[in-house]
């Protein structure tokens, strides 16, 4: 146990570094709304936010529902002189399904749609006793690194500007009208954005800490806020 | 829930006020003999390995771990050779009578400026062949300097590069994407259909490699340079 404003230079007790520039900070109980930032190079170094975890975790189930409608629906449709194609998004990653293209097939599945549904589960299955102040699940700790080692390959929104691109390439050779996976894809895209914007990294392990998982005997003596 | 107070040695404020720009000796995990965790934030005895809390590998902030740096940074130049002298997309127009095509990247621009489509020409230009050979360019000199002497204002010039190639990263794969999409999209039997050229594969390789690299980049290594004693910043 360690009280606020307690630190100890020789073990690092009570201190903060910077992950991006190695500053020393002394560690503090935040307010819902606050934001730390480091005084050297400006990193958000924790910004807990009232209600944050329901939130995520609402957010991620919004969009593995919206995940299930982008991969069954028709993702577009071209048609030029009486000939027509749909295609869905597994039609999209299929594309590539021919001899030495197969692994940029499993590739890009895991970006566009495994990923994002892993890290949604992840997510949940980390917050969901942590959002009812109840001690979290086992793995947490190991779900939790997983989900944010996996952050920058989740590729959805990179793909739906990609889309876009696509479209005006083709858009003088054929009609091209858009399925309702593309819409879902568009508004999954918003709910991960706005699910990453409640998401603060420094915040979810002090919870996961202060709810009771045995982990390292430093969590702050103060507790949850 | 915790955060951070004031650092160390300087006294000046909590940080929700944004205490950033000041530009006297910061007082860091390593001058202390400690070592920071990159995942939580925790701090440890220089002589731990894996932080207790959130199990990652601690690693200190060292020009050895620049090896990782280069080594995917190679991979991804090697890769991005054969993703230019290859094709990207193999077209044919009207069962192959309306000619069909092998489009290199800078094949395709050319073709696009043919046909007067300037602003998607410089799109895929830019997103193809400009941002990659920056990001290497980037990498490289940033792998160059870290450590090296700097003042203030160059660390942060440094760390603004970083942040520019870790964010820009994952958006070179749109290009990948796109030939998907159109390899998918147009299957129009005779009329037109469009398949994906080995450089795909070879692009998409060259970004993930590439990614990497900057991953590897340890931020920290900005800062080891910066003078002890307080400059006129």
């Amino acid at each position: 146990m360690q009280t606020e404003g307690d630190y100890d230079l020789t073990t690092g007790a009570g201190l903060i570094a910077c992950p991006r520039c190695d500053a020393l900070h002394i560690e503090r109980e935040l307010e819902a709304g606050e934001t730390a930032r480091c005084v050297r190079c400006n990193k958000v170094l924790a910004a807990p936010r009232a209600g944050a975890f329901t939130r995520i975790i609402a957010l991620s189930f919004t969009s593995l529902v919206l995940m299930v409608g982008a991969v069954f629906f028709p993702f577009l449709e071209i048609s030029r002189m009486g000939f027509g194609n749909e295609t869905s998004l597994f039609g999209v990653v299929m594309a590539f399904a021919d001899g030495a293209l197969v692994p940029l097939t499993v590739a890009l599945m895991g970006s566009i749609v495994g990923l994002p549904v892993l890290r949604a589960m992840l997510l949940v299955y980390t917050l969901l006793p942590l959002s009812r102040n109840r001690p979290p699940y086992r793995h947490a700790v190991r779900a939790f690194r997983l989900s944010e080692a996996l952050r920058p390959w989740s590729m959805a929104e990179i793909f739906v500007i990609g889309t876009a691109v696509a479209l005006v390439k083709v858009g003088g050779l054929a009609n091209i009208a858009f399925g309702p996976a593309f819409w879902a894809f568009c508004a999954l895209i918003l709910v991960n954005a706005a699910s990453d914007a409640f998401t603060s990294a420094a915040t979810i392990w002090d919870a996961i800490e202060d709810a009771g998982l045995p982990t390292d005997g430093r969590e702050m003596a103060a507790g949850r806020p | 829930m915790s955060a951070t107070g004031e650092n160390v040695t300087e006294n000046n404020g909590l940080l929700t006020e944004g205490g950033a720009g000041h530009g006297g000796p910061v007082m860091t995990a390593h001058r202390a003999g400690l070592v920071g965790c990159r995942g939580c934030g925790r701090v440890w005895p220089e002589a731990e390995t894996i932080c207790q809390r959130c199990g990652n590998t601690l690693v200190l902030p060292d020009r050895r771990g620049l090896g990782a740096v280069w080594a995917w940074l190679a991979a991804g130049l090697i890769f991005y050779i054969p993703a230019n002298l290859f094709p990207m997309l193999k077209t044919s127009t009207l069962g192959g009578l309306h000619g069909s095509s092998e489009a290199t990247i800078l094949g395709g621009v050319v073709e696009l400026i043919h046909y007067n489509s300037y602003g998607v020409a410089a799109v895929v230009f830019i997103a193809s062949i400009v941002v990659p050979i920056s990001k290497f360019i980037a990498i490289i000199w940033l792998a160059r300097v870290a450590g090296r002497p700097a003042t203030v204002r160059d660390a942060h010039r440094r760390l603004h590069v970083y942040e520019v190639v870790e964010f820009i990263g994952r958006w070179s794969m749109i290009d990948v994407f796109v030939v998907a999409i159109l390899s998918a999209l147009v299957q129009l039997g005779f009329v037109a259909s469009i398949h994906p050229g080995p450089a795909a594969v070879s692009f998409a390789l060259s970004v993930a490699f590439t990614m990497l690299s900057a991953q590897s980049f340890d931020p920290r290594l900005i800062w080891r340079g910066l003078p002890l004693r307080s400059s006129k910043e």
